[in-house]
C-alpha cells in the first residue's frame, strides 16, 4: 500500500500527489443542488459534468442530475454562445426547472465566454420561459479549489435572486457551509427547537437524503425555494458558517440587501455549537430552551466519560479548511493534539486559524493549506501518530501506517454511507463522532493488545 | 420472434418509441430519432452513433481524457500516470474506475512492485500557467516526480486547457526522456477532442502503439501466446481469465490492459494472436498490430459461461492443435458442473425476467449473453459511446461516413515491419479457416443478437430511461453509477456494469457463477416490498392490509 512513499520530504514546487481538494465546478454544482427546482448545469466538455455527478453520486448515493453543454473542439474554437442557447432550450423543454444555475469549467473559462452576456442574449430572445430563472457563476478550476466553487455559486444566487423589499422579516439566514444534508437537518432541527424562523440556503437535506418510495423526482421537496432566497435581503440577520464556504455569500448579501451578518466557524464540537446556538439566539432574540441545554450536558458528559481514552493522543488530520478548523477544534476540547493538520485549498488563513486553536496543546503542530495527502504522509512516517481524520482518500495511508485508527469527514467519503443520514454538526454531530473515534481506537487495540491486556470491561 | 408477440402486456414498440420523443424540441428531437431504433436483426437498420451529445440532454457520456486516461492506459499499474491541468481531471480519474491492480502482476514474482494507481499525480494548474503557459510546470513536475519515485516510465495526459493555451506537451516529453532516461509518453487527450469517452480510447490506441508496443522483442516462452485486447480487469475479469487460460495452457502475454504491466505491453507484438473483448476501445490496436506484425484478431467474449466457452473452442482451433482443443473441452466440461447448478438455483428466480442494458462500448452487448443464460429477457440494451460497427456490425464500416469530430482523431498509416513483420498465417491458412467458416475480424454487433423489436438506444438520456422503466417495469437495468440511485427509487434495481457495484469478477466461468447469484439476489431482494408503511396500504376484505404493490415486474 503506498509502496512509493518514503519519508523522505522532497520539495516539490510543480507536482501535486494525492490532492486533498478537487477543482471548483463540483462545488457549484453541489450548492445549486440545495435550490428547490434545480438544475445545475455545467458549460463545458461533457466530461466535467460526468465527473461531478460521479464523484457526488458515490458520496451521496443518492440521484445527481445536471446537465451540460456538452463542448466539442468546434465550441472551443467559436465560443459556447450555441451550445448554451440549446442546452437552456432543452433544459426549459424537457426539464422543466424554476431555475438553472449555470457554472464554468476552466475550458469555457480559458477561451472567455461571456456568461451574463449568454444569459442576457436568451432572455431577450424570449427563450427563458417566464418566471423561470437562469444564475451563473464563475467556477475557473485553475483557481481556488472545491469549496471555492461553492462559496461562488451561493454568492451569485444571492446576487441573483434576493432582494429586499424595505420591511424586516423575523427570520435569520443561515449559510450552513460545504456540509452534508444530515448537518444541513440537524442545523434546522436546532433552530427549531429554539423556535427561530430561518432560511437556509443551500438546503440539501430532502434533496439528498430522499426516502425510498418507490417513485422518482428529478425535483425532490427539499432545497431553498426561489421566493426564500428573494426574501433572504429582509432577514434580521444572516449567520454564516464557514469563512471559506460562507464569508462571499454573506458579505454580498449584506452589501446588496444590507443584512448585517455574523461569520463562525463551521458548529463542530462543543464551543462550535455554542457559538452557533449563542449567536443565533441573540440575533433572534430569543431564550435558549432546556431541551438545548440538557443535550449539551448530555454531550460534555459523554466527553468526560471518554476523555482518559482521548487524553494525548496524536491525530493527523485533512479535509476542507472550514470542516478541519471545527474538527481541530473538537479534537482540542477532548484532549487530543492536533500534530498534523492540512488542508488542500488555498489560503493562509486556514494556518492562522488553526495554529491559533492548536496554539496551547499542540505549539508545533505542522499546519499547512494548498498541502496534499501524500506530504501529510511523509510527515506522519516522521512523527507517529495515533490517529487520523480525513475523507475517504486517508484509507490507503491508514492501512500503510499499520492500520492507524481513521475517522473519515467531510467530502467525499465514498465507501461508507451513513453520512448524509448521521451529522458532523450540532452536539449530536460531536456525539456520534466521538463515538466512532473511541470505537475506532478500540477496536484497534482490541485486535493487536497481548491477550492478557485484552479487556472485557473498558 | 417480436418481444410484444412474446409478452403481450406490452404496448407496441413504436408507442414506446414516440413516447419517449415527444417531448423533444424539434431539433432535438430529429437528432434522437436516429438514435433510438426499432431493432431487426435480419437487417440492422443504420442507427445514429458516435455522433454529439444534444447540449441540455442529461447523457451518461464523458469525455475524451476519460476515455484515454481513465480506460485505456490508467490500468497500466507500474508508470506513472501525470495528468497536465488543473486539479479535477487527475483528481476524478484517481482509483474510480475499477481495474484492479496488484503489484505482483508487474514484479515478475521477484520483488514487490509498487502499485503507482494508488497515486494522483498533476500539475494542478493555476492562473500563472493559464497565462504564461504551462510547460515550465509540466517539465518540473516530471523531474519531481522522478526524484520522488524513480519510475520506469511515464505517461502524461494533457486536459482541456493545454490544448487551449498551446502546451507543447510532446516537445517537453521528449526533453525530459532523453534527460531522465526512462520512457516518457505524451497524449494530446484533451476533454473536448471528440464527442465522447471514444476518441480517447483512439487516442490512447495510437500512442500505446508508437510508443510502448514493440519495445522489447524477447520471445515469449509459452507453446500458444495470445493477448487478450479491450480486457480492463474491473472487478478482477482478468484474473478470472488467466485462471483458465493457465488451466488450458494458454501463455497470455499481454493484457491491454488489465492487471498487465509495462513491460509486457512492450512485448506483446511477439505474441502469435489477438483476441479482442472490447471492440469499441481496442480495435484499432487489433488492426494496427496485424498491418505492422503480421498478427491475426477475431472477437471473443469471456462475460457469459457460454460464451467463454465457444471462445475457448475458437482459440484452440487457431492454434489447430488436438491436445489443446482437448484440454479446452476438458476445462469446459469441469467448469461447467458448478456453473450449471447455479443456473437451476437461479432460473426459477429469473426466468422470465424483464432487463435492460445502457453500458460502455461493448458491454450492452455482452452482458446480455449472461442474462440470457438466466433465461432473462432484454428489451433495452444501447451503448453510452460506441459507433455503428458496435451496433450493426464491422461490415457497415466502408459506409460510415467520417465527420468533423473524427477527422479530429489521427488515423495513423501503418506499414509492415520490415523486420519484424511476420504472417502468423500463410495465405493457404487462411483460406482454409475462410471456408471452414471461421472468421477473423469478425464483429458482428449488437442488433443481430438482439430480439425483433426491442429498443436500441445510443446514449440513452435521462428521459429515455424514466420513459422505458414507467413502461417496460423491468426487473433490472444494467448501467453506470449516475444512473444507479435514479433507477433505484423507482424502485428497481440497477446493477453498475461499470464498477460491478464493488463485486465481481464476472467474466469466465466464476464470474458467470458470481454475476448468476448476484442478479438473483437483486431481483429477489426484499427491500422493495417494504415501501407502503402498514397504515398507508389499503385495506383488504381478509385481514385489512394487502401487501404493497412494488414497481418491479413480478416481484
Amino acid at each position: 500500500m503506498l509502496d512509493g512513499t518514503n519519508a523522505t520530504v522532497c520539495e516539490r514546487t510543480a507536482l501535486r500527489i494525492n490532492p486533498a481538494k478537487t477543482c471548483q465546478p463540483i462545488g457549484a454544482m453541489y450548492a445549486a443542488l440545495g435550490i428547490h427546482g434545480c438544475m445545475p448545469h455545467s458549460h463545458g466538455s461533457q466530461g466535467c459534468c460526468a465527473y461531478h455527478r460521479s464523484h457526488l453520486t458515490r458520496h451521496f448515493k443518492e440521484p445527481v442530475v445536471a446537465t451540460t453543454s456538452s463542448f466539442t473542439e468546434g465550441a472551443s474554437v467559436f465560443g459556447g454562445l450555441s451550445n448554451m442557447t440549446t442546452a437552456l432550450s432543452n433544459i426549459f423543454s424537457i426539464y422543466d426547472p424554476e431555475v438553472v444555475a449555470v457554472h464554468t469549467t476552466c475550458l469555457s473559462e480559458v477561451i472567455g465566454d461571456d456568461l451574463p452576456m449568454m444569459i442576457k442574449k436568451n432572455i431577450a430572445e424570449g427563450k427563458i420561459p417566464e418566471g423561470k430563472h437562469v444564475i451563473h457563476a464563475n467556477t475557473p478550476s485553475f483557481v481556488g479549489s472545491h469549496v471555492t466553487g461553492f462559496s461562488t455559486m451561493v454568492k451569485n444566487t444571492i446576487k441573483y435572486l434576493s432582494d429586499k423589499t424595505g420591511e424586516t422579516s423575523d427570520s435569520v439566514n443561515i449559510l450552513p457551509g460545504y456540509v452534508d444534508p444530515s448537518d444541513m437537518r440537524e442545523l434546522k432541527r436546532i433552530a427549531a427547537e429554539l423556535g427561530v424562523k430561518i432560511t437556509m440556503l443551500p438546503d440539501t437535506s430532502d434533496v439528498l437524503d430522499q426516502p425510498q418510495t418507490g417513485v422518482y423526482t428529478m425535483y425532490p421537496r427539499g432545497g431553498t425555494k426561489v421566493s426564500e432566497i428573494q426574501a433572504m435581503g429582509d432577514a434580521i440577520a444572516t449567520l454564516a458558517c464557514g469563512d471559506f464556504a460562507s464569508k462571499e455569500a454573506a458579505e454580498e448579501l449584506e452589501k446588496k440587501c444590507n443584512v448585517p451578518f455574523s461569520l463562525i466557524d463551521l458548529p463542530i464540537g462543543l464551543k462550535g455549537t455554542d457559538t452557533f446556538i449563542d449567536t443565533l439566539r441573540r440575533m433572534a432574540a430569543v431564550p435558549v430552551p432546556a431541551s438545548i441545554t440538557l443535550e449539551r450536558g448530555r454531550l460534555l458528559d459523554l466527553i468526560s466519560d471518554m476523555s482518559q481514552y482521548f487524553h494525548g493522543k496524536k491525530v493527523a488530520l485533512f479535509g476542507d479548511p472550514d470542516h478541519v478548523v471545527g474538527v481541530t477544534q473538537l479534537l482540542v476540547e477532548i484532549g487530543m493534539i492536533p500534530t498534523v493538520v492540512i488542508t488542500g485549498t488555498p489560503g493562509k488563513r486556514f494556518e492562522r486559524k488553526v495554529a491559533e486553536i492548536v496554539s496551547k496543546v499542540s505549539p508545533d503542530a505542522h499546519i499547512e493549506a494548498n498541502a496534499d495527502i501524500h506530504k501529510l504522509h511523509q510527515i506522519i512516517k516522521n512523527r507517529k501518530v495515533d490517529l487520523l481524520m480525513g475523507n475517504t482518500y486517508g484509507k490507503h495511508v491508514a492501512r500503510a501506517e499499520g492500520n492507524l485508527p481513521f475517522v473519515r469527514f467531510g467530502f467525499p467519503i465514498m465507501d461508507r454511507t451513513g453520512h448524509r443520514l448521521f451529522p458532523l454538526v450540532g452536539y449530536r454531530g460531536a456525539m456520534y463522532y466521538l463515538d466512532k473515534i473511541l470505537d475506532q481506537l478500540f477496536d484497534k487495540a482490541d485486535r493487536e493488545v497481548p491477550e492478557e491486556l485484552f479487556e472485557l470491561i473498558q | 420472434m417480436a418481444l410484444n408477440e412474446t409478452d403481450l402486456s406490452l404496448p407496441p414498440v413504436e408507442e414506446v418509441r414516440e413516447e419517449m420523443l415527444k417531448l423533444y424540441p424539434s431539433k432535438t428531437r430529429r437528432k434522437r430519432e436516429k438514435q433510438i431504433i426499432v431493432n431487426d436483426p435480419d437487417s440492422p437498420k443504420e442507427i445514429g452513433a458516435n455522433t454529439r451529445t444534444v447540449p441540455g440532454i442529461i447523457t451518461q457520456r464523458g469525455c475524451t481524457y476519460a476515455g484515454c486516461k481513465g480506460v485505456v492506459i490508467g490500468p497500466i499499474g507500474d508508470v506513472l500516470h501525470l495528468t497536465h491541468g488543473p486539479i479535477g481531471c487527475g483528481y476524478y480519474s484517481w482509483l474510480s474506475r475499477r481495474n484492479l491492480t496488484r503489484a505482483r502482476d508487474f514484479s515478475h514474482g521477484k520483488e514487490k512492485g509498487i502499485n503507482y494507481l494508488q497515486y494522483c499525480l498533476s500539475t494542478d494548474m493555476t492562473e500563472n500557467e493559464i497565462v504564461y503557459g504551462g510547460e515550465k510546470k509540466l517539465e518540473a513536475a516530471i523531474e519531481e516526480a522522478w526524484n520522488e519515485f524513480k519510475p520506469k516510465a511515464m505517461v502524461i495526459y494533457a486536459t482541456c486547457p493545454v490544448g487551449l493555451i498551446g502546451d507543447d506537451i510532446h516537445a517537453v516529453a521528449r526533453r525530459m526522456k532523453e534527460k531522465l532516461g526512462i520512457n516518457i509518453v505524451a497524449l494530446s487527450c484533451e476533454g473536448y477532442r471528440g464527442v465522447s469517452q471514444s476518441a480517447g480510447h483512439h487516442i490512447a490506441n495510437n500512442k500505446v502503439f508508437t510508443d510502448m508496443v514493440g519495445l522489447d522483442d524477447t520471445k515469449p516462452t509459452g507453446r500458444y501466446n495470445i493477448n487478450i485486447l479491450g480486457e480492463y480487469n474491473i472487478g478482477g475479469d482478468a484474473w478470472e481469465i488467466h485462471r483458465i487460460f493457465d488451466l488450458v495452457g494458454i501463455n497470455i502475454v499481454g493484457v491491454l490492459s488489465g492487471a498487465v504491466s509495462y513491460d509486457q505491453i512492450c512485448n506483446c507484438h511477439t505474441a502469435d494472436l489477438n483476441v479482442v473483448m472490447c471492440h469499441r476501445s481496442i480495435n484499432y490496436m487489433a488492426e494496427m498490430m496485424e498491418t505492422k506484425y503480421g498478427i491475426p484478431w477475431f472477437k471473443i467474449n469471456f462475460i457469459g459461461a457460454d460464451s467463454t466457452a465457444k471462445s475457448l473452442r475458437k482459440i484452440a482451433k487457431y492454434f489447430g492443435d488436438k491436445g489443446l482443443i482437448d484440454r479446452v473441452e476438458e476445462v469446459i466440461a469441469a467448469e461447467m458442473i458448478d456453473v450449471r447448478a447455479t443456473l437451476e438455483k437461479v432460473k426459477p428466480i429469473t426466468s422470465g425476467k424483464r432487463v435492460a442494458l445502457f453500458v460502455g462500448g461493448s458491454r450492452a452487448h455482452h452482458y446480455q449473453d449472461l442474462f440470457g443464460e438466466m433465461e432473462m429477457k432484454v428489451v433495452s440494451a444501447g451503448y453510452e459511446f460506441a459507433h455503428r460497427d458496435d451496433y450493426e456490425g464491422r461490415s457497415v464500416l466502408p459506409n460510415i461516413k467520417v465527420d468533423a469530430d473524427s477527422r479530429n482523431i489521427e488515423e495513423l498509416e501503418i506499414e509492415p515491419d520490415p523486420v519484424r513483420y511476420n504472417a502468423r498465417l500463410s495465405e493457404e491458412r487462411k483460406r482454409q479457416f475462410a471456408d471452414e467458416g471461421f472468421a477473423f475480424k469478425d464483429y458482428e454487433g449488437m442488433m443481430r443478437e438482439m430480439n425483433k423489436e426491442t429498443l436500441v438506444i445510443d446514449d440513452i438520456s435521462h428521459h429515455e430511461l424514466e420513459k422505458l422503466i414507467e413502461t417496460y417495469k423491468p426487473a433490472v437495468i444494467g448501467s453506470g453509477i449516475k444512473d444507479k440511485y435514479i433507477v433505484e427509487k423507482m424502485g428497481v434495481p440497477c446493477k453498475q456494469l461499470h464498477s460491478y457495484d464493488y463485486g465481481g469478477p464476472y467474466a469466465g466461468f466464476k464470474g458467470a457463477i458470481n454475476f448468476f447469484e448476484e442478479i438473483a439476489r437483486m431481483v429477489s431482494s426484499p427491500v422493495w416490498s417494504y415501501v407502503t408503511a402498514p397504515w398507508d396500504q389499503p385495506a383488504s376484505p381478509d385481514n385489512g392490509t394487502s401487501s404493497s404493490k412494488p414497481v418491479a415486474e413480478g416481484l
